[in-house]
């Protein structure tokens, strides 16, 4: 090893000075409801995006239940079954895998592992959260609005989105759906520029960016995409509301509604598609890079062994997250379009999977020889890899337009997108929950409920998703209410749908013992310790845990090494925190 | 979609050349002890709002191409009806750019302290700001009243809406810059002010920029590079 001599410090970066202007709270309601401080922030983020996760749970029940036994549940007709799928999706995909990884795992890591006392614009991510609240109430209050929610389609695609037809387009449902999604962007940029700008200017001395956890790493990228995709959004939402709401025609074409000529013409409904997947392409990745980088750092940790290919690691998020800005037209290929235009868009697709293969080669070779201890975030992140693959590899037939334009409308691709980014980063958000919920709270979380936890969910989604792939390439169709009787889908399809149902209310049911389990063990969980992981991180090396408001105590730590000496030969310990100088702690030289 | 692409390809310059500073080479796994940033210690300590501001302003731009591209696509529709620009809109650009100009002035007198030039140039860039969107509202008055309404054609429409948004990003650096004129009148010193009037003057700068793209996409001029765009992705 190379020891840069520690006589040629140079002079402070801006961030090093230590006495910051801290915010301090006053009273209980400052500390704890609207508070500044980035970890109360973090916790508060993650309640609500699990509460919402909870009720878009309860969607996907009531419509499995429909797709299972149709006919028998008779409240669910044709427009409740519309509005629970938009609502299941929007919910999950912006509301909450967006905010808990980017909101929750972002506002608590991010300070922590850098070695920052908060977030750089403490009251402006405040206000992000409250913002954020804002958005969700508006979106759950379309629940209870004449006409109820938009039945849209998570896509929202015009002009059915706004047409009398559609559930909630010619109520409140879509205005609600749009103006709480321009509220939710307007939260999110406030919180996404301390992110980003956190990390560039907060640092802890000796913290280079390539000494940052990968986790990071993945929140910072991330972060900084979803700043760029989610403007397309805004302007397709404020352009869609002024459609909707003032009889433009951006996206209306002419059209006969009911047999009547509406007030509309010249509008197009694939320039809506455009905006909407220039956001929703980076989204997948906005979800995706975080997930990485927490996984990366779980692996390593919980195998004792330095990451494989650091630098291959940082690379590849970097171009993921660069890629993933000219492949969004791959969603569009049933849209019709210019077959060279088809050609660039596949071409890129399958470019984006060189990058996430070496993320893949690089998490198994991390595991290669190391000392693997299969504790409930292992397992998560075990599976995560391997549902991740799953996913990956049908998203390679799909970017095919020849195999993308018969598979578009089944359940194929339902399958597809559920595994790669509904199960893969949900198991991924358990699995950093169990790894940094002691940090939290101070307690461990209870090991049996956890693998019970585990097993349900892993298994189950398996066998929730697997079987969907069979039933996409016998042809069912997505979106479809009721199938019903076709010539193509034998009675044999009806009796696996009738299983995936019942599996995903087992499946469901199951996360009442993980919000049990979250529960409980803040009152009698195992008392965990500083470091129960034994991690090299920052945020493993508080002076108090849970961490106190300013994080660090009298000083800032000081950063001596990259994040990943485990397994360090020599070593008193089998692994070397970040802010220990030398590899014997006990001697307390420093070298130079 | 051209214009946002040009946007993110220029986003994409300016992040490779900030990361290839970063030691993004480096091998972290060979190196222990504080790794001295001689970059970082060679440049002058840039301050977390600067940052903070030039990431936004990555955000408002990525706003306003993705509109620009909106436009562009919107535009070949056979429907589509141009109107005529009001005359107002020539007053209202001379407005901003003074304003830009009296914050850029003001900026100076906050470096060298001069106190009274510093509250001058700031009560004069709040009252061009001010006239500019006044002038605004007029120019959709007289649209309105010579019958473009908003409904009425789509070109119409992104009128009225690229201004209103524009217009809206300068309300709220109103506010900022209301701020900091209340702070000159409580008499903080200039030196004090300083980071506060360099962040208006920057973010002024920056919506005068958007606003002469604006102009120039809306008057047509930009139809030449706007076709280039498209062409680059037909």
């Amino acid at each position: 090893m190379v020891d840069v001599p520690l006589g040629h410090i140079g002079p402070a970066h801006a961030a090093d000075v230590d006495d910051v202007e801290l915010y301090h709270p006053h009273s209980w309601v400052t500390k704890y409801v609207f508070s500044q401080d980035a970890k109360i922030i973090a916790i508060q983020y993650s309640a609500t995006a699990l509460t919402v996760g909870l009720i878009a749970l309860v969607l996907s029940w009531l419509m499995r239940l429909q797709l299972g036994f149709p006919g028998v549940f008779s409240f669910i007709d044709a427009n409740a079954y519309y509005q629970f799928i938009t609502m299941h999706g929007m919910m999950m995909v912006v509301y909450v895998l967006t905010a808990l990884f980017l909101g929750g795992f972002g506002n608590y890591l991010i300070p922590l592992m850098v070695g920052a006392r908060d977030m750089v614009f403490p009251y402006v991510n405040m206000v992000s959260f409250w913002v954020y609240l804002l958005a969700v109430l508006i979106l759950v209050a379309s629940f209870f609005a004449p006409g109820g929610p938009t039945g849209a389609g998570w896509t929202l695609y015009p002009p059915q989105a706004i047409l009398s037809g559609t559930p909630g387009g010619q109520d409140w449902g879509i205005i609600l759906m749009l103006v709480s999604l321009i509220v939710f962007i307007i939260g999110f940029t406030m919180g996404g520029l301390n992110y980003v700008v956190t990390v560039l200017q907060a640092r802890a001395r000796g913290m280079t960016l390539m000494r940052m956890p990968l986790t990071v790493w993945g929140i910072f990228t991330a972060s900084f995409m979803a700043l760029l995709a989610f403007p397309a959004l805004f302007v397709g939402s404020v352009m869609m509301l002024f459609d909707r709401t003032l009889g433009t025609s951006f996206f209306m074409p002419a059209i006969v509604e009911m047999g009547q000529t509406l007030d509309r013409s010249g509008g197009s409904p694939i320039l809506f598609q455009h905006l909407f997947w220039f956001f929703g392409h980076p989204e997948v990745y906005i979800v995706a890079l975080p997930a990485f980088g927490i996984v990366s750092d779980l692996i390593s940790t919980h195998a004792r062994r330095n990451i494989f290919g650091y630098r291959m690691m940082v690379w590849a998020l970097l171009a993921i997250g660069a890629l993933s800005f000219i492949v969004w037209a791959h969603h569009m290929y049933v849209s019709g379009m210019n077959p060279y235009f088809g050609f660039f868009f596949a071409t890129t697709t399958l470019i984006i999977a060189i990058p996430t293969a070496i993320k893949v080669y690089n998490w198994v070779l991390t595991l290669w020889r190391g000392d693997i201890h299969l504790t409930v975030p292992m397992l998560f992140a075990l599976a995560f890899i391997v549902t991740f693959v799953n996913g990956g590899l049908t998203g390679l037939f799909l970017g095919n337009v020849v195999v993308d334009v018969p598979l578009s409308d089944t359940m194929f691709v339902v399958a597809h997108f559920h595994m790669v980014m509904g199960v893969a980063p949900i198991l991924v958000i358990f699995g950093a929950i169990y790894h940094w919920y002691p940090k939290i709270t101070g307690r461990m979380l209870n090991d049996p409920l956890g693998k019970l936890h585990f097993w349900v969910t892993f298994l189950g989604a398996y066998a929730i998703f697997f079987p969907m792939h069979y039933l996409g390439l016998m042809g069912v169709p997505r979106r479809y209410h009721e199938i019903g009787e076709m010539a193509f889908v034998p009675a044999s399809a009806h009796t696996l749908n009738a299983f995936i149902t019942i599996v995903a209310l087992i499946v469901g049911a199951v996360q009442l013992i993980f919000v049990f389990n979250l529960f409980w063990s803040l009152r009698y969980g195992r008392p965990s310790g500083g470091n129960p992981w034994r991690a090299t991180t920052l945020e493993w090396q508080t002076p108090e845990t849970p961490p106190p408001h300013g994080n660090w105590g009298a000083k800032l730590p000081v950063v001596y090494r990259w994040a990943y000496d485990y397994s360090v030969p020599g070593a008193v310990e089998d692994f070397l925190p970040q802010n220990q100088p030398s590899a014997q702690p006990a001697s307390g030289t420093i070298h130079g | 979609m051209g214009s946002i692409l040009v946007f993110l390809t220029a986003l994409l310059i300016i992040a490779t050349w900030w990361l290839s500073r970063q030691g993004l080479m480096s091998k972290p796994w060979l190196e222990q002890g504080v790794a001295v940033d001689w970059l970082a210690a060679r440049r002058a300590p840039s301050s977390a709002a600067k940052v903070g501001l030039g990431v936004f302003l990555a955000v408002v731009g990525s706003l306003f191409a993705l509109f620009i591209s909106a436009y562009a696509i919107r535009m070949q529709m056979p429907d589509w009806r141009a109107l005529p620009l009001p005359k107002i809109l020539w007053l209202n650009t001379g407005m901003l750019v003074l304003s830009s100009v009296a914050l850029h002035g003001t900026r100076k007198a906050a470096r060298r302290g001069e106190d009274e030039e510093l509250r001058l140039g700031l009560l004069a860039a709040g009252v061009t700001a001010l006239a500019f969107l006044s002038g605004q509202l007029l120019a959709w008055r007289q649209l309105t009243a010579d019958g473009y309404l908003l409904a009425s054609n789509s070109a119409n429409a992104f009128f009225y809406v690229l201004t209103g948004i524009h217009g809206l990003h300068l309300l709220g650096g109103l506010i900022a810059l209301g701020r900091t004129i209340a702070r000159a009148w409580r008499g903080i010193a200039p030196e004090r002010l300083q980071l506060s009037v360099e962040l208006c003057a920057t973010y002024w700068h920056f919506l005068l920029f958007v606003w002469l793209v604006l102009l120039s996409v809306l008057t047509g001029w930009a139809g030449d590079v706007i076709d280039i765009c498209r062409q680059l992705l037909a």
